[in-house]
């Protein structure tokens, strides 16, 4: 990827607030990692500010690039994506899986900026 | 005999008889593990497998053979059992050790007796057998139904001999064939084994109200052909009235089957059956013998549970623990000609000291009769006519011995609101028999639920209760809700956690209260953010009721990766792409033009179990364009993707075929294009053939249609797959008209009713009532639901439009066919190689060896 050479530290701006899916992912690549931005235009409760998570995209039980396409939802109170092929949740806040928290996914510091989404 | 079936070091074990009860004998054998000691040969000498003699009569109300067999078909070859069907055994060589049969000698080692019964036909002179068939059935086997069946063709009214239990049915098989049914009996009353004067009287006017004859008291003197009549035949009374008839069935009882014992000097009973001790040998230690054909103690039983024991007791005999037979209980609880009678232990008050309780209602002819011990403290036997409610209750408190309440009568009067009364679940001691075909206790029941048997279908599974004559399912599921609730288990029927709700009260909030979104839904219903249990089973409900595209914002989140991208997500990620190919019939410009997306994209083709062309590989970002071409070319999508209607399979039918009857192929797409799109529970398919050839596996479908001379058969709740089940005759010689409203009824019916990702097949077993319930509701409108039903149907019909052509010509909806949000790269992980000529998703150790060659 040409970004590699990029100044660390500095945000980059991965996508547009439009490219995003209301409380469903998207997938951006950047230097080479394929990072799930899943999208909650009014937070968990549905009635405050926006959130957005980026996750690794990669779902290390298929070793297939899919959790983009997952479905996001809560158990238990912690947001949540379900793999769209073998169906185990990942938390969204730290990437560790319900069903064997040995296995944890990456997980992306990215944010809303007006109308972009950065990475830090 | 094929010499390679003797295996030297297992000894021989051969069952003659492959009834029910010889089969459960097989199975027993099997489950204690005999099959590591024994080589088992069975012969039966009938062409079909094992079948539920119980429940015969139903072969001619929808079932068939298949429906009616027992156990699983590959049993005996699973498992090292070598059946002979057709194969009679004609001797025994005691000498020598062989039995006999048409195609030579076989050796046995043990050899269990299991030919059954046959049925009596008193010596009335009549016509030759010979040249009136039809003067003398008889009704046993499959192969006497279908003989009954040939020759009620061209009859008015059959006459049966005979008024016991067997004969009542034989009754109702020729009412079911379209008959005028009568019945003679020689007793004063009928059912004079199970009934006292009072119960015959009752039972008699309930059938005669069905519109059966019934004629007791009535000797038969002679049978003679009348060729010159209205009817056929002449049946002549002893005291000089006649009845005239077409057909004549013999129903007058049953005789051991003991000819084999006979020939070979085994000692048999003087009014018939093969003798027996406690452990089932008769006076050669070689040979047992089981069942109706069983002589103990003096008494032959004709009923299945004694026999299922009798198979017990030899299947422990000859393997680990040899439980001796001690007799049976003879109750028995049954639906005649759809009226209920029930009969308990000493019933006619034979005991030393008895007394009756009796309730006799002459308005709506029923009858009830308890009778107790002489100091009033236990409950000895009774008799029910027409209503089998108190039946359970009843039979525990004889069989168990439980102290009577203050006034024994309560147990028998007619009750207020809350029905018969029942002696709850769990005033029942372990030990209390639950089902007597199985022999499975309370304790059984209590000890498979303790090791996690959570429903009903798995209690029945692990511990074959109920899946004899079903007569103990109430007792069963009533036992059962008790131990859980007793356990403090509640039956959770809850989605998730976020709505404590079943898939069917959903469905109905989302019809009644009209909502449209799954956000409404959940803020008036459920509560947090929803998950891939809810989401996608509401955006199913609110695709079938208001059949908004699945792709319209304020659904697409709530939908599997598959309806999202209205593709067939595969294990590296890339999609399947499949067409709607109606009823398997393709243009050939639409095959070339298939041919070319798959080249030009790089796809992987091949031919489904559907009939219809499945293409794969498809990455995302390619998903419109491709689907761009496949619509220019006519096509339309398929659905593959969504819990719906998948494809109707149709065979080629009358336009081609010399046997076909009509036009499978135009029904099948008329069919298809109907309900095309419908969100159903569960995927659903259909097959419709052209003739009783069967070509298209309709019978293995959600709705199977089958051609005949007249219109078609329908038939309803098969499934393939992982759990076979044959489906079952719903409706015969319909028209298309009726076909089509039957059809839009099931369906919708089954949306509204059943559980999420329930199949048909499985939602059929789930239903209480059954087969009769559904086509009540269907074919008799029992609930009144037809019409709203068929609207709602219409409803989607109507609103119908390809996925895939409303979403292409949206830019929005567009937006989310991107691998990547910010580059038009494909996926760098996704590597193919070439196989037989396609592409293919590269193994593990095929992308590491390709990156070392990289390297």
């Amino acid at each position: 990827m040409s970004t590699a050479t990029a100044v660390k530290n500095a945000t980059q701006v991965l996508c547009g607030v439009r490219d995003l899916v209301d409380y469903s992912g998207v997938v951006a690549l950047h230097e080479g990692r394929q990072i799930a931005l899943f999208y909650l235009p009014h937070g968990r409760d549905r009635h405050s500010a926006p959130e957005v998570f980026g996750i690794d995209n990669h779902d290390p039980f298929s070793k297939a690039n899919v959790i983009g396409r997952g479905i996001i939802g809560d158990k238990n109170g912690e947001l949540v994506v379900a793999s769209p092929l073998y169906k185990q949740h990942f938390r969204l806040a730290d990437g560790v899986c319900l069903e064997d928290d040995q296995v944890r996914l990456d997980t992306f510091e990215v944010r809303l900026e007006a109308d972009r989404v950065v990475i830090a | 005999m094929q010499d390679s079936t003797i295996q030297p070091e297992k000894k021989q074990l051969v069952i003659i008889g492959n009834g029910m009860v010889g089969h459960h004998c097989v199975e027993q054998l099997i489950e204690r593990g005999a099959t590591r000691h024994y080589q088992i040969h069975v012969f039966g000498d009938e062409r079909h497998r094992a079948y539920d003699r119980v429940h015969l009569s139903e072969y001619f109300s929808g079932k068939d053979a298949d429906a009616l067999a027992l156990g699983e078909a590959n049993l005996h070859a699973t498992h090292g059992v070598s059946l002979h069907l057709g194969v009679p055994v004609t001797g025994i060589d005691r000498d020598k050790g062989d039995i006999i049969t048409p195609e030579g000698r076989l050796p046995y080692d043990s050899l269990i007796i299991a030919t059954g019964s046959y049925p009596f036909v008193p010596p009335i002179p009549g016509p030759s057998e010979n040249e009136h068939p039809q003067a003398r059935l008889v009704y046993r086997t499959l192969d006497d139904l279908d003989a009954i069946r040939e020759h009620a063709v061209n009859a008015r009214r059959g006459v049966v001999i005979g008024g016991g239990l067997l004969g009542l049915e034989a009754a109702n098989a020729l009412k079911s064939l379209g008959l005028e049914a009568h019945v003679v009996e020689f007793a004063p009353r009928l059912m004079p084994v199970q009934l006292d004067d009072q119960g015959g009287t009752a039972l008699r006017e309930r059938i005669e109200a069905l519109g059966v004859g019934v004629h007791t008291g009535r000797a038969t003197k002679e049978i003679v052909a009348t060729p010159d009549n209205d009817y056929a035949y002449r049946m002549n009374f002893q005291n000089g009235e006649f009845l005239d008839t077409d057909l004549v069935l013999f129903s007058a009882g049953i005789r051991p089957q003991d000819q084999l014992a006979r020939d070979c000097g085994l000692e048999v009973g003087e009014r018939g059956g093969i003798v027996i001790d406690d452990t089932c040998h008769t006076s050669d230690p070689e040979i047992l013998a089981i069942g109706e054909c069983a002589l103990w103690n003096g008494q032959t039983f004709g009923l299945v549970a004694p026999g299922y024991t009798m198979a017990r007791t030899v299947a422990g005999c000859l393997t680990d623990v040899c439980e001796p037979f001690s007799g049976a209980d003879m109750s028995t609880k049954l639906k005649l000609l759809g009226v209920d009678v029930g009969s308990i232990g000493d019933a006619f008050a034979t005991t030393e000291g008895a007394k009756s309780y009796r309730w006799i209602d002459e308005a709506g002819s029923g009858y009830r009769r308890l009778v107790v011990s002489s100091d009033g403290k236990k409950a000895l036997g009774a008799i029910l006519v027409g209503d089998n409610s108190y039946y359970d209750t009843l039979l525990q408190y004889v069989q168990n011995g439980i102290p009577l309440p203050d006034n024994p009568a309560v147990l028998i009067l007619p009750q207020g609101e809350g029905g018969a009364p029942t002696l709850g679940a769990d005033a029942l001691p372990d030990t209390a028999m639950v089902c007597s075909c199985h022999n499975v206790t309370k304790g059984a029941i209590c000890r498979a639920i303790d090791e996690g048997c959570a429903d009903i279908a798995a209690l029945k599974i692990e511990t074959k209760a109920s899946t004899g004559c079903g007569g103990c399912a109430g007792l069963l599921k009533q036992v059962f809700e008790h131990e859980l609730e007793s356990r403090g288990m509640e039956v959770d029927k809850s989605l998730c956690e976020h709505f404590h709700y079943t898939r069917q009260e959903l469905y109905a909030m989302v019809r009644v209260e009209g909502l449209h979104s799954f956000d409404e839904l959940l803020e008036k219903h459920g509560h947090g953010l929803g998950c891939d249990i809810c989401k996608p089973t509401i955006g199913s409900i609110l695709a079938t009721c208001w059949n908004q595209p699945i792709m319209d914002p304020q659904n697409v989140a709530l939908q599997d990766t598959n309806d999202t991208f209205m593709a067939n997500m595969q294990k590296n990620g890339t999609y399947s792409v499949m067409p709607r190919v109606a009823g398997g019939e393709i243009t050939p410009d639409k095959l070339v033009a298939l041919g070319q997306v798959a080249k030009k994209y790089d796809l992987y083709t091949k031919i489904t179990g559907g009939q219809r062309i499945d293409l794969f590989g498809a990455e995302l970002h390619e998903l419109p364009d491709i689907w761009e071409e496949l619509i220019n070319a006519g096509f339309e999508t398929g659905h593959a993707y969504g819990k719906s209607l998948r494809t109707v399979k149709s065979c080629v039918g009358n336009t081609w075929c010399r046997y076909g009857v009509q036009d499978s192929v135009a029904m099948a797409l008329e069919l298809e294009h109907r309900y095309k799109g419908l969100r159903t529970p569960h995927k659903v398919k259909m097959g419709v053939s052209g003739c009783t050839r069967e070509c298209a596996e309709a019978q293995g479908k959600d709705i199977g249609v089958i051609a005949t001379e007249a219109g078609w058969n329908l038939y309803v709740c098969g499934n393939g797959g992982m759990r076979p089940r044959h489906a079952e005759l719903f409706a015969t010689d319909i028209d298309s008209d009726t076909l089509i409203r039957y059809i839009d009824r099931f369906l919708m019916f089954y949306v509204r009713t059943a559980d999420k990702l329930q199949r048909t097949s499985v939602w059929r077993e789930s239903l209480e009532g059954g087969l009769d319930f559904l086509k009540e509701v269907i074919i008799d409108d029992s609930l009144g639901l037809g019409e709203e039903l068929e609207r709602q149907m219409q409803h989607v019909v109507s609103t119908y439009e390809c996925e895939w052509a409303n979403a292409l010509k949206d830019p929005e909806k567009l937006k989310r066919f991107r691998t990547f949000v910010n580059n038009r790269c494909g996926d760098p992980d996704i590597v193919n190689v070439t196989e037989r000529d396609q592409p293919r998703p590269a193994r593990d150790n095929e992308i590491q060896s390709l990156a070392v060659e990289i390297r």
